[in-house]
């Protein structure tokens, strides 16, 4: 043991737990830890220009790459600014470790200045959080912070540090296990139910498998499509979902919900059996819950005993990582062949493709994404904000491989896209990543850039500018008898923000331009954006309504066809 | 009549059921617990928090009503809290189910006489008195209580306060922690200030 200040243990506790990179804004409270870093050469900083970008960051690093990703913030707004970023990784189980500064100890309280009681605040949004009030506390804090950060279902952990606990000294004694009586991930799956489940999986008909992001975050993807090919059971993805099957495979029908594919919902409808995995049977995923396939089985795989039964009646609950408990159920149940099952979700694809692109001379969004795909040979990994290009970019692209797809599903944080992307980039650095953006949501986290240029990011950044809020524009469209109310947007020349920068930048305003303007991109070395000034009222379609059931899906009326 | 006391009145309580949790003697767990129910939905008809049997550990007792939620959400969700160690939902043992009432009535030397009666028949301790009042204390399950208050009502209840219940199941079964922490954890937790004497900035329990 060695005697230590509470800034050092932090940074050497965040070393031993793996942590290479740290996303973050130095302020007041936070200085006795930006004193220390440099101790440290093997945490690299990266300064971001507003916390909430931090947050988003370690959540793009965590889902690009599997590992924690890591924010800091200084206390008060620092602290507040990001709790949009953490509420995201929290609502998609990404395991971010979002450190802040506080106050010192005797002001704590006393509403000094730049204080927030953010432990009070993200106690709803973490899987746990922690006050450190005596720098002994700090190792076996960020070990246990790290643990329950990275374990069982992942999620989000915060930890506050008041200022002199960062300056006092204590011997740094590091706990080699973690014990936490309340905290036991359930990875096994019970015998008893996975022999249940596979009679089920022998029994039906038309079973389904509905793959979520519990598939990829426990790297199960090989186990899913054993499984699916041993039984031959279609497999659909939940939007966070795609990728954890490749869409290329003969079983894959794509992904269900809201803006899922007309067949992908039909099949989920009319299924006799549903097995989900890693996934949470969510609203916008399954329509309205009450009339959802009457009369189907469910099968639940999760590691989260709570999300089993929360929104629907579950035949057989298995509490348990997908990559433990899918081996176990390949090896119990039967080789099959639901040749007619599969035979008429075939029929339903071909009357409804739903992914078709019309011929237009317009500049189609859903063209330029089915460019970049094809352009990319299927290989980028994209990062999307929220809204309607986030629905084109998980329809037109076709994932082969987890995490390739990287998207704010639970919490739709607009502004995800540019700070998510970097992200993803500092994780992948020889990787192509994509941003593709809202015009809307790429102005509110724009400032980033910054950290583009700094960092000389290769980073691809595509804006789908309609000068609306699209989906928005959308719902006022259909649902509000087209009373178009604060959604278009007069919108700044990207190109010259992107100049301003020091970013190259080309603005695409013919359908013609954009294969050329996508290679120029992908030739380039450095970063790059592209302005695409899409059709602007196209819509997403097909679209089950909110509040309606997934039989109630609906596609693109035939005068939007004829655009 | 005293507007205040009118859901004083027996309520239905078919479908309460009674959660012990025992969860880590920390700051901030009361909140956790709270806020989960808030957040969820879930309606709290009482919870009582105390120390249990085990050092560091504190049992709570939630009535919940189980209208507002399925018990088993309920306990699935209180075990996604880190510091609740052990939940048991009691509703389908038989148990010993008590709350603690302590009731101030108005009260003058002509009818105090009939208030000790009542008392005595509710088993009721008289804890204070005064020319014009006095406060009973009496201990039992909520209809023993009610009944307790209805009887007073008619002399003027100045002041009301009760525990909320605390259960136990009959027997040898127990809902607690056998677990103890090993040594060297359960050092690290004692010396390193996991239970920090005193009170905590924001502990809101």
């Amino acid at each position: 043991m060695a005697r230590m200040t509470g800034a050092q243990m932090v940074l050497e506790g965040l070393q031993r737990e793996g942590v290479e990179v740290i996303f973050g804004y130095p302020g007041g409270v936070v200085l006795p830890l930006y004193d220390t870093l440099p101790q440290y050469p093997g945490i690299r900083h990266i300064l971001v220009r507003h916390e909430q970008g931090a947050a988003h960051m370690a959540d793009g690093y965590a889902r690009a790459s599997g590992r924690m990703g890591v924010c800091l913030g200084t206390s008060g707004p620092g602290a507040t600014n990001l709790v949009t970023g953490i509420c995201t990784a929290w609502m998609d189980s990404v395991p971010v470790f979002a450190l802040t500064g506080n106050v010192s100890r005797t002001l704590l309280g006393k509403d000094g200045f730049q204080e927030a009681d953010i432990t009070g605040i993200t106690h709803s949004i973490t899987k746990h959080n922690y006050l450190v009030m005596r720098p002994e506390e700090i190792p076996l804090t960020i070990r246990e912070a790290a643990h329950i950060c990275r374990t069982g279902r992942p999620g989000p952990v915060l930890v506050d540090i008041p200022k002199d606990v960062f300056q006092e000294s204590a011997e740094f004694d590091w706990p080699e296990q973690v014990h936490l009586r309340g905290y036991r991930p359930t990875y096994e799956g019970h015998a008893g139910m996975i022999r249940r489940a596979a009679e089920l999986i022998d029994q039906a008909r038309r079973p389904i498998i509905i793959a979520g992001h519990g598939v990829i975050w426990s790297d199960a993807q090989d186990e899913l499509v054993a499984l699916a090919e041993k039984a031959e059971i279609p497999v659909i993805t939940t939007f966070l979902g795609i990728g954890a099957f490749p869409e290329a495979h003969r079983l894959s029908y794509g992904w269900l919900g809201m803006h899922g594919m007309f067949y992908a919902n039909m099949a989920a409808d009319n299924a006799d059996l549903v097995i989900g995995v890693g996934m949470r049977f969510d609203d916008r995923a399954m329509g309205r819950f009450k009339d959802f396939n009457p009369g189907v089985k469910i099968i639940h795989i999760d590691i989260d005993p709570a999300e089993i039964g929360k929104n629907f009646p579950t035949a057989v609950p298995i509490v348990g990582s997908a990559k433990n408990v899918l081996p176990r159920l390949t090896e119990h149940v039967r080789e099959a062949k639901h040749t007619e099952w599969l035979q008429w979700i075939d029929q339903v694809r071909e009357e409804h493709p739903s992914l078709h692109i019309r011929e237009s001379r317009r500049m189609l969004p859903q063209y330029v994404v089915r460019t970049l795909y094809e352009e990319t040979e299927g290989n980028a990994t994209i990062v999307t904000g929220v809204g309607q290009h986030q629905m084109w970019a998980g329809q037109h692209y076709f994932y082969k491989r987890p995490r390739q797809l990287i998207s704010s599903g639970g919490l739709g944080t607009m502004g995800f896209e540019l700070p998510g992307a970097i992200g993803a980039q500092v994780a992948l650095p020889d990787a192509e990543v994509w941003a593709i953006c809202g015009d809307g949501g790429f102005q509110m986290t724009m400032q980033e850039l910054a950290v583009v240029v700094d960092e000389n990011l290769p980073l691809k950044i595509a804006i789908f500018n309609n000068g609306y809020l699209g989906m928005v524009r959308q719902w006022q469209q259909l649902f509000y008898d087209r009373n178009f109310v604060a959604v278009a947007m007069t919108q700044p020349d990207f190109c010259k923000i992107a100049d301003a920068y020091g970013i190259r930048a080309i603005r695409v305003e013919t359908k013609a331009e954009v294969a050329p303007a996508i290679r120029e991109a992908r030739a380039h070395k450095g970063p790059i954006l592209i302005d695409f000034m899409i059709d602007q009222e196209e819509n997403v379609w097909p679209m089950v309504p909110a509040g309606a059931a997934l039989s109630e899906t609906i596609e693109a009326p035939a005068e939007e066809l004829a655009r | 009549m005293n507007p205040s006391l009118n859901g004083h009145h027996p309520r239905k309580r078919a479908n309460y059921h009674t959660v012990v949790a025992i969860v880590e003697d920390k700051p901030g767990v009361l909140m956790r617990v709270a806020s989960l129910f808030r957040r969820r939905g879930f309606n709290i008809e009482s919870l009582t928090v105390g120390h249990s049997e085990m050092p560091g550990l504190s049992r709570m007792t939630i009535v919940v009503d189980g209208d507002s939620a399925p018990v088993e959400q309920v306990e699935k969700q209180l075990y996604k809290l880190i510091d609740v160690i052990k939940v048991s939902d009691l509703s389908q043992e038989d148990i010993v189910a008590r709350e603690l009432a302590m009731i101030k009535v108005r009260c003058n030397n002509v009818n105090r006489h009939e208030l000790l009666d009542i008392a005595n028949v509710f088993r009721a301790d008289v804890v204070d008195i005064a020319t014009n009042s006095i406060i009973l204390q009496v201990v039992g399950d909520e209809d023993k209580i009610d009944g307790l208050i209805k009887m007073c009502e008619p002399y003027g209840i100045r002041e009301l306060s009760r525990t909320g219940r605390i259960a136990m199941v009959r027997g040898t079964k127990t809902t607690t922690v056998h677990e103890p922490e090993p040594e060297r954890i359960a050092r690290i937790h004692q010396t390193q200030g996991r239970r920090v004497e005193g009170d905590l900035p924001f502990s809101s329990d």
